[in-house]
């Protein structure tokens, strides 16, 4: 071991750092910006956080494509989609307050950890203004929480629990797309009409906030009209094969599988489901029934023919305007334009995040500024119209939205490989509309960073 | 200096240089240009190469030295990130008994599997590891839910009790700070066309790493370091001798475990989310990975491997098609579909196949990790005396 020794070169060297570390900060210009990552030049950055592996890799992928049309539109291109329709006349078609959209992408691979590493890096490597995206409440909760702390607003894409307007409600963070409450409150008359009041249910269900409070949700109002519960087991974000956990289902004692899934994890399920013989089985009497609390097209297409006659509900759906009349305007604008481009119909997830990535240009724009204390001014009780869903109110309490429901069925006939859902009833958003306060949590207060 | 050999001690300087330099070092592009694509000197990544070049480091003392691969470290990673989520969430906001906790939870994790999965060695030893990491991942994932938040993972809350802490009337999460100096706090130095990003988390995530470098050197330079060295070489012949092996491999995974543990309490301060799929075994073969590709058993290459590794996982991942079609926007129309549509799985979400192609040519043609290859470069270009300065323990034997 040798000492510690000082000669003259180490001392030289040694009071060079020390002299550079005392003038850091003089030479730091330490951000002076009046909010987190300030757009100084012509343009501004948004960052879309989608799924692009993992069970949800498919709506991923549909919501960048919604995102792509929507930066088109924004920036003056194509053909403008929803936004001829769109109720407020703020947006010009010249970007967003006179400067052009540009975007930065990210992986989420459905994992909160990775979700938030993405959008770190959107926000302190490239600038990136607002985060949106996302196919899993999870993330949108980790996401939403990290948006609040850097200071950038976070428009939540496809998220259907609870909490994400509800325990862990975040004051930079809004969601447009319905949740598990509602779905429970849309379902359960339509439920009880064609399955009777004196069911008795199994739950399977995907173990992550999602999957708790859809349960939860889908449960009360069912057991408010008489149902029972027999059992609710979770089962594994990752798993793809569901064959150990639908096998018990049947001699149960239940009639009615009730399966708490989304994405890949739901086609797996309901394949298995109906590889078991649960669709002809018999069960207490009665024929043996299987529901989908929510529903989407992506997913339908992926279980095929298995979806044939259950009912589910969903945030919207590419025909509704064309079932359900010009309430719904602005449908068929976004379903064009989408299909322009891409050759296919828009799923739930595109048109949320569509709606989500306008709606935020809509608010700088009226706002004059990208200042999320403005954002979240514009946002506050907003109501708008002509974005797909009718009338629509975006809810200051929990920056939740409020519009109607759809309650879906697989079609028996398909004409198409899109046309797998009918719409079986439109629920009123008045019926699904609840207090704020019933799920806790606390909005906090907007922050702009820096 | 400081106990150490020349050798080592300009290693450590040489470590302490890149680190103090790194906002400069991985900013190298200005901000105008297109290659600022490739500029890694934002604090998140900063962090990560800091952290996970902790979590190599250590694990690099238990597989370099000792040779048995542990896998399933991650699960020391993960017990020591959901130990400092909840110091923050019940004691402070201030990060340092947060980082304490969990090196030391993360060392108690490991006594408990070290002494079950030790009776083995080799093969059985690794399959041991991972299966017990496999347990804690399922334990995370869903059995112990209410402590560890499940898949949805766990965060701090507003009305978190935070007991040391005064009342908290911002109406916000507070961040993790040290003594008041946020984790996140970051100041910006424009020079030129150049932006570089220094951030005080980053400063102390470098700090913890050179401590942990140094002790990682004194290891590997002490009687003790000697004697893991020949357990590795030949277990049998040493018990032969009369030398109780298990207490020196159990002392070796202990430390190992507390390095992870060190990472995970350090990963928590700079970002306070706890996730369950830290612990999976796909992390745990990542740390394996680091150490493979930069060289295991060398004092530096871990280090190396785990920003090689951070590196391509955060930049070469969000090169989307759309960044592709402006790099090659100069060329005509067909000529540029055909580069991107060949580039392209290679980018992107697509990352993990450049990785995995790197992987296989560097374990092929350098099988003593990035390490070599720099021996190699150095052989090459430089006649310098002592060509090994550089790259510290020779022998970069492979794995057994």
């Amino acid at each position: 071991m040798s000492g510690f020794k000082m000669d003259r070169r180490g001392l030289l060297k040694t009071s060079a750092v020390v002299g550079a570390g005392l003038a850091m900060p003089t030479i730091f210009t330490s951000a002076a910006r009046a909010y987190t990552n300030e757009p100084t030049g012509g343009s501004v950055t948004l960052g879309f956080n989608v799924p692009q592996s993992g069970p949800y890799a498919d709506e991923g992928a549909d919501e960048l494509r919604a995102y792509e049309l929507a930066v088109e539109h924004l920036n003056g291109g194509g053909d403008g989609g929803m936004m001829n329709t769109f109720s407020s006349k703020a947006l010009k078609g010249n970007g967003i307050l006179g400067k052009k959209v540009e975007y930065v992408t990210g992986d989420t691979q459905t994992k909160p950890d990775a979700a938030r590493a993405s959008a770190r890096s959107m926000i302190e490597k490239d600038g990136a203004i607002m985060i949106t995206g996302g196919s899993s409440s999870g993330v949108a909760v980790a996401v939403q929480a990290l948006c609040q702390e850097a200071g950038v607003i976070f428009m939540a894409g496809l998220t259907h629990s609870n909490d994400t307007t509800g325990k862990d409600k975040k004051a930079n963070g809004f969601r447009h797309f319905f949740n598990s409450y509602m779905s429970g409150a849309a379902l359960a008359p339509i439920l009880a009409a064609n399955y009777g009041t004196d069911r008795k249910a199994y739950h399977l269900t995907a173990d992550y906030n999602w999957g708790y409070t859809t349960e939860e949700a889908v449960r009360n109002s069912t057991e408010a009209m008489g149902w029972e519960t027999v059992a609710a087991v979770k089962t594994p974000l990752a798993q793809t094969d569901f064959s150990s956990y639908v096998a018990p289902v049947l001699n149960s004692g239940a009639d009615v599988l009730v399966l708490n899934h989304y994405g890949g994890n739901m086609v797996n399920s309901l394949t298995s489901a109906v590889q078991f013989g649960l669709r002809a089985a018999e069960a207490n009497g009665k024929n043996f029934e299987i529901v989908v609390p929510l529903y989407s097209r992506l997913m339908a297409q992926g279980a095929g023919a298995n979806v044939a006659g259950i009912f589910g509900s969903t945030n919207w759906h590419w025909s509704l305007e064309n079932v359900a009349g010009d309430r719904y305007a602005g449908t068929n604008a976004f379903v064009q334009s989408f299909g322009a481009k891409y050759g296919f119909p828009p799923s739930q997830a595109a048109h949320t995040v569509y709606c989500q990535t306008l709606l935020y240009a809509d608010a700088a724009e009226r706002a004059g500024t990208f200042n999320p204390c403005g954002i979240d001014e514009a946002l506050a009780d907003y109501e708008f119209d002509g974005l797909g869903n009718g009338p629509t109110l975006y809810r200051a309490a929990d920056h939740q939205c409020f519009k109607d429901v759809l309650v879906v069925k697989g079609k028996e006939n398909p004409e198409s490989d899109f046309d797998l859902l009918e719409i079986v009833d439109v629920t009123p958003a008045e019926q699904v509309t609840y207090d704020a306060s019933i799920f806790g949590g606390e909005l906090g207060s907007c922050n702009p960073g820096a | 200096m400081l106990g150490l050999n020349k050798k080592d001690a300009g290693l450590l300087f040489f470590v302490a240089i890149l680190l103090v330099f790194a906002p400069f070092l991985l900013n190298p592009f200005p901000e105008s240009s297109s290659l600022a694509q490739f500029n890694a000197g934002y604090p998140d990544l900063m962090q990560r190469f800091a952290i996970f070049g902790i979590f190599a480091i250590g694990f690099n003392i238990l597989f370099g030295l000792t040779g048995y691969l542990s896998f399933g470290h991650a699960a020391f990673l993960g017990a020591g990130s959901y130990a400092s989520v909840w110091m923050l969430k019940l004691l402070t906001i201030n990060v340092i008994p947060a980082i304490i906790i969990s090196t030391l939870v993360a060392g108690v994790f490991a006594l408990l599997i070290g002494i079950v999965s030790l009776r083995r060695s080799g093969i059985y030893f690794s399959i041991l590891t991972l299966a017990f990491a496999q347990m804690a991942f399922a334990l995370a994932a869903s059995v112990l839910t209410p402590i560890t938040g499940g898949e949805t993972g766990l965060q701090t809350a507003l009305n978190d009790p935070r007991i040391l802490d005064g009342a908290n009337e911002t109406g916000n999460i507070p961040s993790p700070s040290l003594f008041g100096l946020e984790t996140g706090a970051t100041w910006q130095m424009p020079v030129g066309d150049w932006l570089f990003t220094f951030n005080a988390g980053y400063y102390m995530c470098a700090v913890m790493m050179l401590i942990a470098f140094y002790v990682s050197l004194r290891i590997f330079s002490s009687p003790f370091g000697l004697l893991l060295k020949a357990i590795k070489t030949n277990q049998n012949r040493l018990n032969y001798t009369g030398v109780s092996t298990r207490p020196y491999m159990l002392a070796c995974f202990v430390i190992s475990g507390m390095y992870a543990g060190l990472a995970g309490g350090l990963m928590v301060s700079m970002d306070p989310l706890a996730g369950a799929e830290r612990m999976q075994w796909t992390a745990s073969g990542e740390v394996v990975l680091m150490v493979i590709l930069g060289g295991a058993g060398t004092l530096i290459g871990p280090v190396l491997g785990a920003g090689f590794i951070k590196y391509f996982e955060n930049i070469f991942s969000k090169i989307n098609k759309s960044v592709l079609e402006g790099w090659f926007s100069f060329m005509p129309e067909g000529l540029q579909d055909i580069f991107v549509t060949i580039l392209y799985p290679f980018v992107g979400k697509g990352w993990h196949l450049t990785l995995g192609v790197l992987f296989m040519l560097v374990v092929i043609f350098l099988p003593g990790g990035l390490v070599e290859g720099g021996k190699r470069i150095g052989k090459l270009f430089g006649r310098r005396k002592s060509k090994d300065t550089e790259t510290g323990e020779t022998n970069p034997a492979p794995a057994e």
